[in-house]
């Protein structure tokens, strides 16, 4: 996680396009000033935090499954659950999957784990749009080779 | 009053908090009901689940701005409701 560009994917570890699945793989830096914040002198990795893990991951995969010609963006959050204290220095796993396409809008549901134990869980509903600039499509596209997505396989 | 209005209604009423008796077939789903577009993509959600369909909203929208519809033809509950049944009709064709 790199917390001060708000990327929150280290690698992306299974993407199953045509299945709906994707896995991620996410570790908390063992240091941020966020950490001395929330909270002092006991450091907790945010739940809102978690929220944009589970957030980015399974965008990734509503990128993929429109070969990277729509963005997915967050509009609303469901049910989210957080099961246990994160901490600095974890390495937590999410699973994500697309439950519903609809026009114009994506729902998924997306799951953490940390060494096999739940740590939190949501569903997610996107804004799907077109990506408003080349550019900004060709930023995201870089970032998305950055965390080991197979972009080639998907941009014709 | 058809089943198909009546499943949109209790939807719609779940879904918005809205009384499920000032919900009417003449109601205009963002005049009337107020419903905002966040809120419609939640019962669109809700709608594509329970008839196995997917509500055309961008194309809808897409008429609407091109002046080729009116939002009566889409939002009023008993022509969505029609809406809704032909594309029922027609994945089943």
């Amino acid at each position: 996680m790199r917390f001060e560009y708000f990327q929150m994917v280290d690698r992306i570890v299974a993407l199953d396009v045509e299945g709906c699945l994707i896995r991620s793989v996410c570790n908390v830096p063992p240091q941020s000033t966020i950490f001395e914040g929330h909270f002092p002198n006991y450091p907790l990795m945010p739940g809102v935090l978690l929220v944009e893990c589970m957030a980015q991951t399974t965008g990734w995969l509503v990128m993929a499954r429109s070969r990277f010609t729509a963005m997915p963006f967050l509009i609303g959050v469901r049910e989210a659950k957080f099961r246990t204290a994160v901490f600095p220095g974890d390495e937590l796993e999410f699973e994500g999957r697309v439950i519903h396409e609809g026009s114009g809008f994506t729902v998924g549901a997306c799951k953490g784990q940390r060494q096999g134990k739940a740590v939190c869980e949501a569903q997610i509903t996107y804004r799907v749009m077109p990506f408003p600039s080349p550019e900004f499509r060709h930023s995201i596209v870089q970032w998305a080779e950055q965390i080991d997505v197979p972009v080639k396989e998907f941009i014709r | 009053m058809s089943a198909t209005f009546d499943k949109v209604a209790d939807i719609i009423a779940e879904t918005c908090d809205i009384p499920r008796e000032n919900i009417k077939p003449e109601s205009h789903a963002i005049n009337d009901l107020e419903i905002d577009s966040l809120d419609f993509l939640d019962i669109a959600f809700a709608i594509d689940k329970t008839f196995g369909i997917k509500l055309p909203l961008e194309q809808w929208t897409q008429e609407v701005n091109d002046g080729k519809a009116t939002t009566d033809q889409y939002f009023v509950l008993n022509n969505l409701s029609e809406q809704i049944d032909k594309l029922i009709a027609a994945k089943g064709a």
